[in-house]
């Protein structure tokens, strides 16, 4: 068999897994634009209360930005290994990315607490409802990254991720990037930018 | 394409380059967040197009060099910037008929 052949290159030259990825990761796109579209369209219209800028933890979720950005960095590193053939490296900035990722997991799971204990639940108001599937939806890509990364770090610790196999963590290295960037978009919109009247 | 296209369109950056970007990336967040507690910024309209524009910068960093969007071929920025402008109009017509801009 030749190379092209086995590496399932489209008559573009192209590999067929980047291409369907890029495909999926553009639906993506359109995703999470209607899920920001319903929350900003409804931002500033809960007759009850809490409000965003009564509830949102700026420094917190600063915080989680920043771990969600070295992530990323850690994630193309581990691509870099891959690619390299250096299995340990690999293995080092595959466990980062995975802690990072489980980090930001953290420390949404604390933010959602303290938010149900200041009495914001996904029923509350227009705001908890738009805020919860947003930054749930989000968390929930997050989570599934998490697992798959998790799986690339397994067949890493046995010795059975060589270069040969970079397309698969480049293909998983898109989806975990495309993660952060959604998240860029959403801490700017949602935290940093509080549009509305306060009710 | 030949093999050799191939790898020249594969030839994704070095660990400088990203260490950088990385560096960068803090530094807009750092800003971002310093604009949002500086009143004199956060009361103007100036805040949303401010903040806008470094998340984009952002954005347009990570999908350039960490996605590779930059080195690769130009077909995977196609396939990515058309649902991506479609996003960002569907964005704008929601909001429009939702009635997001009146309070």
């Amino acid at each position: 068999m030749n190379t092209a052949a086995s590496a399932h290159y489209t008559s573009t030259g192209q590999d067929t897994r980047k291409i369907a990825f890029w495909t999926f990761i553009g639906s993506e796109c359109l995703l999470f634009g209607t899920l920001i579209a319903t929350y900003l369209s409804y931002e500033g219209k809960s007759v009850v209360g809490p409000t965003p800028a009564e509830i949102l933890n700026i420094p917190l979720t600063s915080v989680s930005t920043f771990v969600l950005l070295m992530s990323s960095l850690a994630m193309v590193l581990a691509l870099a290994a891959v690619q390299r053939g250096d299995n340990l490296y690999a293995k080092v900035w595959l466990a980062t990315t995975v802690g990072f990722g489980a980090i930001f997991l953290t420390l949404q799971a604390v933010e959602f607490t303290a938010f149900v204990h200041e009495g914001l639940t996904i029923s509350t108001n227009l705001f908890g409802s738009t805020f919860f599937v947003l930054t749930g939806c989000h968390g929930l890509h997050v989570l599934v990254g998490v697992i798959w990364l998790s799986t690339l770090l397994i067949l890493a610790f046995r010795n059975k991720l060589g270069s040969e196999k970079s397309m698969n963590v480049e293909i998983a290295g898109l989806y975990w990037h495309f993660v952060d960037v959604v998240w860029i978009v959403i801490f700017t919109v949602v935290y940093l930018i509080q549009r509305g009247p306060a009710v | 394409m030949s093999d050799e296209g191939r790898d020249r369109a594969h030839a994704h950056p070095s660990a400088k380059v990203y260490l950088s970007i990385a560096a960068i990336l803090t530094g807009i967040t750092v800003v971002e967040v310093a604009i949002f507690y500086i009143p004199a910024i956060r009361e103007t309209i100036l805040l949303a197009p401010i903040l806008l524009t470094l998340s984009a910068g952002k954005f347009a960093l990570v999908v350039m060099f960490y996605m590779h969007l930059k080195p690769d071929s130009k077909i995977y920025t196609a396939i990515f910037t058309a649902p991506l402008l479609l996003a960002a109009v569907l964005i704008l017509a929601l909001m429009t008929l939702l009635g997001a801009w009146v309070y």
